[in-house]
């Protein structure tokens, strides 16, 4: 029940919304998948960790990219090949272009980012870049 | 408010049927799946991400095949959740299966996340050809 009720939280309060669907409209996005895949993004004092559920992906499909706050997840999942004699019967699953960005609190150490790829969920954790932490200052006492 | 039903419909529920009550605590999902019937055989796709080859079940009772996947998620450590998008819990669904399957021939692989159910026709069921020969 929690998740839903934060996820509902979340999307009412995110202004850009409307503006990235209008955004999507416009640019004639190919992605038919429209908003998938979700995705999770969970923050510590000093690091942030970015999940995504991308099943059957190929993990040369996918894209990250980090400018300072900003984390871009991009990638694609193809459909399989219709062969001739397959019969759909049921189609579900999505398929297509995606492309994200978050905005996290703090500056990205571009050169720590990790991602692994289990069982069909993404995790990239983004540490804090050194120069972003908050210094500690200590009272020299007279 | 529209807008905010359609993330649930992105990740299914499962439904449970009434009066039944789960026993676990975690949230059951449907996982989207795609059915495709090829000459021989008929093949379920199912994307059920943090699911592998251990923690999927498959039971065929009569002509009702389960497909349960259990999901063991995975909390980074001292973080909290500030934006979520998707719900994790586990997947089931429910298939029914005719005759024409050869239910002893069944074959699943599990994927990065994605399950693959590979039900071959029995050889009855098989469209033949039958051959038209024309009287001498």
């Amino acid at each position: 029940m929690a998740l839903t009720n934060w996820d509902r939280l979340a999307r009412l309060m995110d202004p850009w919304r409307e503006f990235e669907q209008l955004n999507q409209v416009f640019s004639g996005s190919d992605a038919p998948c429209g908003e998938l895949p979700l995705f999770n993004v969970w923050l510590a004092t000093d690091t942030a960790m970015v999940t995504t559920e991308v099943p059957g992906i190929e993990t040369g499909a996918i894209d990250i990219s980090v400018m300072g706050k900003s984390v871009t997840v991009r990638g694609s999942r193809e459909s399989e090949e219709v062969k001739d004699g397959v019969e759909y019967h049921r189609r579900e699953r999505w398929y297509g272009r995606f492309s994200k960005t978050f905005e996290i609190p703090f500056t990205v150490d571009a050169d720590k980012v990790e991602a692994r790829f289990k069982k069909g969920v993404l995790y990239i954790s983004l540490p804090r870049a050194e120069a972003d932490k908050p210094k500690k200052i200590t009272i020299k006492s007279e | 408010m529209a807008e905010t039903g359609t993330k649930e419909v992105l990740k299914k529920e499962a439904e449970t049927p009434a009066g039944i009550e789960r026993t676990r605590s975690t949230k059951v999902y449907t996982p989207a799946v795609d059915i495709m019937e090829r000459q021989d055989d008929i093949v379920i796709i199912a994307d059920m991400p943090g699911v592998d080859e251990q923690s999927v079940d498959i039971t065929l009772d009569k002509n009702v095949l389960t497909i349960y996947g259990t999901v063991e998620p995975e909390i980074p450590e001292h973080h909290r959740l500030a934006f979520a998008e998707y719900g994790v819990g586990d997947y089931q669904r429910v298939f029914t299966l005719t005759d024409e399957i050869d239910r002893d021939k069944i074959q699943a692989s599990v994927k990065n996340g994605v399950l693959k159910l590979v039900l071959p026709k029995a050889e009855k069921a098989k469209t033949r050809k039958i051959e038209v020969k024309a009287e001498a």
